[in-house]
């Protein structure tokens, strides 16, 4: 039963169409694994009675010859998807016991798709963490641990319960997103892939908002295979979503050859930084060679406004979210404080606002006032916003001079453990280095496992693509994925 | 162009005190946009409907939920600022406004600070026949109306009703080129006029659909020159913003309290803050609406849900070629083509649905002069009486011209016109029948008027020989000879073969 949930989407896909296995069966197995896994706190809704009802129908849909590449597929979607009368909290207090009468497009189009959902997934608050701490419902664990050390790890952040699900084969995919690094650290972090698509290439609506402008959903599963068909569901034009694109989407999987003969792929200088570990580094040179082998011309390139990317980041993230998060106000749904004799509106607003954020989300929100503020607007948030149109224009001059693709470390360090850095946030803050230019350049980036570090615990590349590349990033990607060769699995504890 | 001419009203000049000042005034009017849904979601922006029927997703600021630009609305914004000679900008661009309140679910309100969809225009505030006041617009930006928030229907709480929310505005920001609290009465009167030609804009004040925040200064004779010479606003006094204001008359009243108000404070040595301010109606003065700790910071920055907003030439030029024939234009022509006073083009043209009826009356009378006549005489005050509107008016503009061409072909006198309007105006009918069932038509066969002039002048020799020596008497034996002819001789006649017969 249990080799069942280990299977990837491609395979699970092709012996549902061949009759092999029933979606009841694979849905079955995937309740019992998440029975099992409490320890990891992934799941922190279940919706068993939906996915069975899902897997049902998904199993009729395949016999009457109607089955689309998600049908029958187990997936867990992460808590900052809005579903349908079923709890949507995005792992904060303050939308306790909120469950939306509307469904996210991007879970829409994969229920459409026959996809079947097994719960919601843990995440840090407001997707706002890298170490799944910040989460109202207490931190996922990453399954792997270091040797023989039983010391609990990160899944990373904010998608860490879909990073640790998919890893500890609970699901066979989940969803994610991301607006710093989001999916790409926690991929890293649990040896799977993640890609975070174009921005605008999946709908944002009915996915609760952190900072609009960088937000985007995205894959999480075991191999790049498995994300390209994923991805080709989820995403598509939303005409309720005036940033997503209308454009047409390719046929992901059909591009997956392997084949990256005269691709050029660029390696940024600036993105050796000081004080990044050796087997970073090391993963990292291993991964040009492995491209290289591959038959693509490696060239170093320079994307110099990097280094600005983060502070950028940290302020123009906030600002949205400053923005973004003042609905939640006690006023319509979710929580509202216990009030005193007298209390007026203001204090309405700030018991409801002080009792349900959490202490990062608090930051962020006052970060975001803060920047935002008449005398600070021209010197964080308009700087911030010319600093990101420079990132912008280093990635577009290096695709002019004819780069596929960029390749980069996806994180500054394998998994940590819970509660080292959950005291430092600008520590903290760190691990979005690789990510976040990505994010403020709207451009598709993937991480891949690539190996593991000396404890055994696995570390992942990135690759960044040139816009609504996804088809080719996800080739390139592929072949990376094929010539590192990582099958490494967590040892179950749980 | 059919361009009247004009000459430009004297500024209100208030007696200080010490010496006399001048009245300086912005508006920033609040128009909702004729549009059946709301600006980002789509739900109905129908008034009177129960409380939070009228409400989305998107309204209710629940997670997730995105804006989406209704392009009629934005046409709308569009065919205004065309309607008010306005540069219409191809790349405009919405921010958020953040603050919080009930009735703003989203703790921020969509609006477009940096990029306005339309820029500088104008309006010409007519004042009086041949006086008017030019009035440049800044510009026009699009945004969201917030919802309402009830605060007494119970003693311990307050209610919030969504329906306005997200409703479409328009906000028409002028220069401070008012000079009154009359012309700023004139501005909003103008403004509403021409948005209700143009059918962007309903205009209804009772139900805040039109709505203003009044931005009043005062400064010595001699320093608005200096202002409209420079552009310089420091040749002009600090201003306070009048609030939310929805009532022509509140609106004159709140200026000329506020006017006097800062007056007394410069006057005693005093400055004047820089403040936002509502008027109280009962009390006939306006307060101070917020201290200054408790000042707003928007916080305003680029909506990163909605990409700029890119509207095409072509559009827009289309847009242009289907307005209407608007309030000016139409002035003139009536005054040029059908010989009217400018006055009376005026009230005509006032609000259109007149105007057309009375185009369709002056055509169908072949006389545009006794048509406006009829029009405003008549038909206006008859309506009026019974507070009627024109749109139920029981006379029609066909039987309308066809009272007035009886009046022309000498059928009937201008008092029996009177009759069979009334008559037509309770009983309805073909006036042309009316007059021939009822015989009311006029006498204008001679013999049988100068039978009644001989007779009468007959029977009364003393009155022949008084109207003799003085002709003024004459009329006396004109109106025995109407009575005698029950009304219908024809006046002209009449007059003429008395004094003939009396040798006058």
């Amino acid at each position: 039963m249990s080799d069942l949930t280990k299977m990837k989407i491609a395979e699970a896909r092709d012996a549902l169409r061949a009759g092999d296995v029933t979606s009841v069966a694979l849905t079955e197995a995937c309740l019992s694994a998440i029975e099992g896994a409490g320890a990891l706190n992934a799941f922190v809704h279940h919706t068993p009675e939906i996915a069975l009802d899902q897997a049902r129908a998904a199993d009729a849909r395949i016999k009457a010859g109607d089955a689309p590449a998600m049908c029958g597929i187990p997936l867990g979607i992460k808590d900052l998807f809005c579903t349908k009368g079923v709890p949507s909290q995005a792992a904060s207090n303050i939308l306790k016991g909120f469950k939306p009468e509307y469904e996210s497009t991007v879970s829409q189009q994969l229920f459409d798709a026959g996809a079947v959902m097994l719960g919601k997934l843990n995440m840090d608050e407001f997707a706002m963490g890298s170490s799944n701490e910040t989460s109202c419902y207490g931190n996922a664990v990453n399954p792997w641990r270091a040797g023989n050390d039983d010391t609990a790890l990160t899944p990373g952040g904010s998608s860490g319960g879909s990073a640790a699900a998919v890893a500890a084969d609970l699901c066979l995919g989940a969803t994610g997103t991301d607006t710093g690094g989001s999916i790409r650290q926690p991929a890293a972090f649990v040896g799977i892939t993640g890609i975070k698509p174009t921005y605008g290439r999946c709908s944002r609506w009915g996915i609760v908002a952190f900072a609009s402008s960088l937000d985007q959903a995205g894959p999480m599963t075991k191999d790049v295979r498995d994300a390209a068909i994923m991805l080709q569901a989820m995403c598509g034009h939303d005409p309720k979503d005036s940033t997503s694109a209308d454009l047409a989407v390719p046929d992901f999987e059909g591009m997956l050859t392997g084949d990256i003969r005269g691709k050029t792929i660029g390696i940024p200088r600036e993105y050796h930084m000081d004080g990044m570990p050796d087997e970073i580094e090391a993963l990292w040179g291993s991964g040009r060679q492995m491209l290289q082998d591959a038959g693509a011309r490696i060239v170093d390139i320079s994307l110099p406004h990097t280094k600005y990317a983060l502070p950028a980041y940290y302020v123009i993230a906030p600002a949205e979210a400053s923005s973004n998060l003042a609905r939640y106000d006690g006023v319509r749904y979710g929580h509202r404080a216990k009030l005193a004799q007298g209390d007026g509106i203001t204090e309405m607003y700030e018991k409801t606002r002080a009792e349900g954020f959490g202490a990062e989300v608090k930051r962020r929100v006052m970060v975001g006032t803060y920047v935002l503020s008449a005398g600070f607007y021209d010197a964080y948030y308009n700087r911030a916003r010319k600093v990101r149109t420079l990132i912008k224009k280093d990635f577009e001059d290096v695709f002019a001079q004819g780069v596929d693709a960029i390749l980069t470390p996806a994180t500054p360090s394998a998994a940590f453990p819970l509660g080292q850095e959950v005291s430092d946030p600008v520590q903290m803050y760190l691990n979005d280095v690789f990510t976040v230019t990505v994010n403020l350049a709207g451009l598709p980036g993937i991480a891949v496992p690539a190996g593991v570090d000396g404890h055994g615990l696995p570390l992942g590349l990135q690759l960044i693509g040139r816009p609504w590349e996804e088809g080719d990033l996800l080739n390139t990607a592929y072949a990376l994925e094929q010539a590192a060769g990582f099958v490494a699995k967590p040892a179950k504890w749980w | 162009m059919l361009d009247l001419t004009y000459e430009t009203p004297k500024p209100k000049v208030i007696a200080g005190a010490k010496h006399d000042w001048e009245l300086v005034i912005g508006m920033e009017v609040h128009a909702q946009v004729a549009s059946q849904a709301k600006l980002f979601s789509g739900a109905s922006t129908k008034f009177g409907a129960e409380p939070n029927s009228n409400v989305s997703f998107i309204d209710a600021a629940m997670p997730g939920m995105l804006p989406v630009i209704n392009e009629y609305c934005i046409e709308q914004a569009v065919r205004t600022g065309l309607g008010l000679k306005a540069k219409i900008n191809l790349t405009s661009a919405f921010d958020r406004k953040n603050y919080f309140y009930p009735d703003l679910p989203q703790g921020y309100q969509i609006s477009q600070l940096y990029h306005p969809l339309v820029g500088e225009g104008e309006i010409l505030v007519d004042m009086e026949p041949g006086i008017a006041r030019l009035v440049r617009i800044e510009r026009i930006h699009v945004e969201q109306d917030a919802g309402k928030s009830i605060h007494d229907m119970d003693p311990n709480m307050s209610f919030v009703d969504l329906n306005r929310t997200g409703v479409a505005l328009m906000e028409i920001v002028s220069r401070p080129d008012i000079r009154g609290p009359e012309e700023a009465a004139a501005y909003i009167a103008k403004l509403r006029q021409i948005l209700r030609y143009l059918g962007t804009c309903d205009g209804n004040m009772q139900n805040g659909n039109l709505r203003a925040d009044v931005n009043v200064s005062v400064c010595l004779p001699g320093q608005y020159e200096k202002y409209q010479a420079t552009q310089d606003f420091s040749h002009l006094g600090t201003r306070c913003e009048i609030k939310n204001m929805n009532s022509m008359r509140f609106i004159q009243q709140a200026i000329d309290y506020e006017a006097r108000r800062q007056i007394a404070i410069l006057e005693a040595g005093g400055k004047v803050d820089q403040e936002t301010r509502l008027y109280d109606p009962d009390k006939g003065e306006t307060r101070s609406m917020r201290s200054k700790e408790e000042a707003h910071d928007y916080r305003y920055f680029p909506c990163p849900d909605l990409l700029p907003l890119e509207i095409e030439q072509g559009w827009v030029d289309d847009i242009k070629a289907s307005l209407p024939e608007l309030p000016d234009q139409k002035k003139a022509r009536f005054v040029t083509e059908f010989g009217l006073s400018e006055y009376d083009a005026g009230v005509l043209t006032a609000e259109v649905i007149n105007a057309d009826y009375f185009e369709k009356v002056a055509a169908g009378a072949g006389d545009g002069k006794l048509a406006a006549n009829w029009v405003i005489n008549e038909l206006f005050g008859r309506l009026k009486k019974d507070d009627r509107d024109i749109t139920d008016s029981p006379v029609d503009p066909d039987q309308l011209a066809g009272i007035i061409r009886l009046i022309k072909s000498d059928a009937i006198s201008g008092k029996i016109a009177k009759d069979l309007f009334e008559i037509v105006y309770t009983e309805g009918g073909d006036p042309e029948k009316i007059v021939e069932d009822r015989g009311m038509k006029q006498v204008t066969d001679t013999d049988a008027i100068e039978a009644a002039v001989d007779e009468i002048i007959a029977a009364n020799p003393a009155q022949v020989e008084k109207a003799k020596a003085n002709p003024k008497l004459a009329g006396w034996f004109v109106g025995q000879v109407m009575k005698a002819t029950g009304g219908k001789a024809n006046p002209k006649a009449v007059n003429d073969l008395v004094a003939s017969k009396l040798g006058l």
